[in-house]
């Protein structure tokens, strides 16, 4: 697992010993996301610099390989495509498909009137989708830079966003306090998860294996657990002493992660 | 059809770059208002049959057994 705080540092972990493996001083502290590529050969990070570095941590000691400078704005998101090419989105309301060969941008994609918060790649890598402060999900061609849909509904930005596993659907969270659910093929929201009694937004989001539960990280310190289909609430992991941050799932869909301000970084299952 | 909120033009921006702007916008529009949709009922059915086939394949909604699960803490002597 890879994390980035902005005490300077990104590090990747064993999960199952919790053991640090390779530590990264980063240029810039401040660290707003981070990536792991699926190789496992090279991770990225950026924020308020606005640029991606990308780093190989292969090597005998962590090497920049890459550092892609071209956003007028903050690095908000950024995730590998693989070693070649990442995507990244940013507070100048664009997101980008970079070259890592030439470190040079191949499409730019405008569309939002807001920062871009967050963005999640399609399991064929054909498509993406973004989340912005404009509270618009937009889904993009990711080979002719088109933006081919638009999903409303959110009364505020939109932090976090994640593909629905069968690729079908799109979920999202906003400061809104809410998350919802928009199914791609009938172009609308199928589902809403919110509750009177949270009053606080979402940070952060991730899906278990199946898709039927969600885990959203809230400001008010929990990650709060959400039947997708029923729309109902059904757990909460609390034990965080600040926000909840960042939120995910591995690929084995062992566990669930969360980070928080509070600088811990705790696995449930 | 979904409603975009046009953003705020300058008084001062030339009134062709907001013609153009305007047009590039109903363009858009016009492209998403015309993609195929199908049924919302047809959508949620099979939201719901992939996660009840994929169900026995989520450790965390089926649970892990102690033994099974690698998180846990691992006793000092393990036997290989």
């Amino acid at each position: 697992m890879v994390s980035a705080s902005q005490d300077g540092k990104l590090l990747i972990w064993d999960t199952f010993t919790g053991n640090k493996l390779v530590a990264v001083p980063l240029k810039s502290a401040w660290v707003m996301s981070v990536a792991f590529a699926p190789s496992g050969n090279l991770v990225a990070s950026g924020g308020l610099d606005n640029m991606c570095t990308v780093y190989n941590i292969k090597a005998a000691s962590p090497k920049t390989l890459r550092e892609l400078d071209a956003h007028t704005g903050y690095l908000s998101c950024c995730r590998f495509l693989s070693d070649s090419e990442i995507l990244t989105a940013s507070g100048d309301t664009t997101c980008c498909l970079w070259d890592l060969e030439t470190g040079k941008q191949k499409i730019i994609f405008t569309n939002h009137i807001g920062d871009c918060m967050s963005l999640a790649l399609s399991g064929d890598m054909n498509t993406f989708i973004s989340g912005a402060c404009d509270s618009l999900a937009k889904l993009w061609d990711l080979r002719e830079g088109t933006c081919k849909q638009t999903f409303s509904g959110h009364t505020s930005d939109i932090n976090a966003i994640s593909f629905f596993p069968s690729g079908n659907a799109v979920i999202t969270g906003s400061d809104d306090c809410s998350c919802k659910m928009y199914d791609l093929r009938s172009d609308q929201e199928v589902i809403g998860y919110q509750d009177t009694s949270l009053n606080a937004g979402v940070t952060s989001l991730a899906l278990s294996n199946s898709g039927r539960l969600i885990f959203a990280g809230y400001d008010d310190f929990n990650c709060h657990i959400w039947d997708s289909l029923k729309g109902e609430k059904v757990g909460v992991l609390s034990g965080h002493d600040n926000r909840v941050s960042c939120t995910g799932v591995p690929e084995d869909g062992m566990g669930v992660c969360t980070g928080s301000w509070d600088s811990f970084l705790k696995l449930w299952n | 059809m979904n409603c975009v909120a046009l953003p705020r033009m300058s008084s001062k921006t030339h009134s062709s770059n907001n013609i153009a702007h305007a047009r590039r916008t109903v363009q858009q529009l016009k492209i998403e208002a015309s993609i195929e949709r199908i049924k919302v009922s047809k959508a949620s059915a099979d939201l719901m049959n992939y996660c009840s086939e994929h169900a026995r394949n989520d450790p965390l909604l089926m649970g892990i057994p102690t033994s099974d699960n690698p998180f846990k803490d691992k006793k000092p002597c393990t036997i290989l």
